[in-house]
């Protein structure tokens, strides 16, 4: 599995073949604080990057989650229904929301790498 | 954000609460702590379960003075203040001439003379106008920008404050006293804003941080930001001014018809007297409930409430989610046929309806510490001691 590669709007994706999943930072969790509600894409569903693909909510607020890619939803972390904090426990793994058939890999390229990511986030800080 | 807002007034706390690690946000023109590093789930329990420290140093605290400083305010809230006992306090509203709410407050007699106000910290300064334009000026109002404001609130919270100060767990629910604490001269009144029994406490803003960090040095208190306040009052079914409650909105949709006194509904002379009692009398076309949405999708403030056919009845004006529930919570406005407990709702969220169901408010039972009244006959009378 290749390494994560994240966006300006703080999700990351990681590439297995052509299947992408997608999460949010560990930044983008800390920031929102707990998370009570995710809401997931239907499977099956195309969705085109930096387009609205899932909603997570805290105590406080409803934030919307972007694709990081375009491509077609084919799984969602089911699991995030039950137990929504995993996405504050464990980020980058058993939280993630969803899994893409990518469409195109060159959007992959226009990503930040870990160490970009985070000289980003200590720009913004 | 984290970053600074040099526009943004300052509590005497600010330092403290940057010491916690608090994460700020502006709110009311203030820079406040939304939460502490333990977040705002663990904040809410916290207060819940033993005693969670609250600086509301953004409300305005006010004095009036002078006599008949009661008959004056009466002319611009429908509560009994008149009658209100010394060192009693009491739940109240500022209504306009159509009987909209200009604000909630709260009311407390020192004495004869005087009475100590707390409103909300956005209406501050339009309050203080409201009440200079309309009443005697004879009559002092005093904005006492010296002083700060802590909230000791949850079930062990009383325990605490008599560490510090044992006539504490004498006040009853609603009583006031003057008490030192920490070495400042403070009025403590048994009062709050979670549903849990507790005391804000107004200290001055020198001594403040000293209080509050001689409070935090009790291994039962944590303290707990703007957050887990929000949670907490709108679990115990309280409105938030400006979102639950304004201008356009009376005491008797609002669920709030408890608080005009027999004796007002009686005589009047309130601001909206004729629209407030006819509304009394006759219901009105909304009504104020609470919601619980089915599933774990919170119901957010501005959300649509339909009926099972898909007509709208209604609007959300707070919603999230309720920690010490484990599942969404709401309140809003819908149609007064739809507004008896039970009836069954529609809640539309990001364009899907989702189905709910009105219930009695409030969602978390309230735990104050009320006292039996006095033995002698009549009404809301002293209770302190």
């Amino acid at each position: 599995m290749a390494a994560p590669r994240f966006t300006t709007d703080h999700e990351w994706v990681r590439l297995d073949g052509d299947l992408a999943t997608v999460g949010i930072s560990d930044y983008a969790q800390s920031q929102l604080g707990d998370v009570v509600y995710v809401e997931l894409p239907e499977i099956g569903r195309r969705v085109e990057q930096g387009k609205e693909i899932a909603v997570v909510e805290s105590v406080k607020a409803a934030s919307d989650v972007y694709a990081p890619v375009s491509g077609e939803v084919v799984a969602v972390n089911t699991a995030l229904a039950e137990d929504p904090a995993k996405v504050n426990a464990d980020p980058m793994g058993e939280g993630w929301f969803l899994q893409l058939r990518l469409a195109d890999p060159a959007e992959l390229d226009g990503l930040m790498d870990e160490a970009a990511y985070r000289r980003f986030i200590e720009e913004q800080a | 954000m984290p970053a600074e807002h040099p526009a943004l007034k300052r509590t005497p706390l600010y330092p403290l609460h940057r010491a916690l690690g608090a994460r700020m946000v502006a709110f009311a023109g203030y820079e406040m702590p939304v939460h502490y590093p333990a977040g705002i789930l663990a904040e809410h329990l916290h207060t819940r379960s033993r005693a969670g420290l609250f600086d509301v140093s953004h409300m305005g605290q006010l004095r009036l003075g002078g006599a008949d400083a009661g008959a004056a305010l009466e002319r611009l809230v429908p509560g009994d203040i008149c009658g209100l006992p010394p060192l009693r306090v009491r739940y109240t509203l500022l209504l306009n001439e159509a009987g909209g709410i200009v604000d909630d407050l709260t009311v407390t007699r020192l004495d004869a003379q005087n009475l100590f106000l707390v409103v909300n910290a956005a209406t501050a300064e339009a309050d203080f106008d409201h009440l200079r334009a309309r009443i005697d000026p004879k009559i002092a109002i005093e904005r006492l920008a010296d002083r700060a404001l802590l909230a000791l609130q949850g079930p062990l919270a009383a325990a605490v404050l008599a560490r510090l100060a044992p006539e504490a767990v004498g006040l009853a629910f609603m009583g006031a006293l003057e008490m030192p604490l920490a070495g400042q001269e403070c009025l403590v009144t048994r009062s709050g804003y979670t549903g849990e029994d507790g005391f804000e406490i107004s200290v001055p803003a020198k001594g403040a941080a000293a209080l509050a960090e001689r409070l935090l040095a009790e291994p039962d208190v944590a303290p707990a930001g703007l957050g887990a306040r929000d949670s907490l009052r709108l679990e115990a079914g309280l409105c938030l001014y400006g979102q639950d409650i304004d201008a356009t909105i009376t005491p008797v949709e609002a669920d709030l018809s408890w608080t005009i006194a027999a004796r007002r509904r009686r005589t009047g002379g309130f601001p909206g007297e004729a629209v407030v009692l006819d509304q009394l009398a006759h219901g009105t076309r909304r009504k104020r409930v609470g919601i619980r949405p089915e599933g774990r999708a919170p119901a957010r403030a501005g959300t649509p409430i339909l009926d099972t056919d898909g007509v709208r009845i209604g609007q959300v004006t707070s919603g999230g989610f309720g920690p010490s529930l484990g599942a969404p919570i709401a309140m809003g406005y819908v149609e007064a046929a739809h507004a008896a407990a039970g009836s069954a709702v529609l809640l539309e969220v990001r364009g899907t309806a989702r189905p709910g169901r009105v219930v009695p408010l409030p969602f978390v039972p309230h735990r104050y510490r009320r006292q039996p009244p006095a033995r002698s006959a009549g009404g809301d009378g002293p209770a302190v001691g």
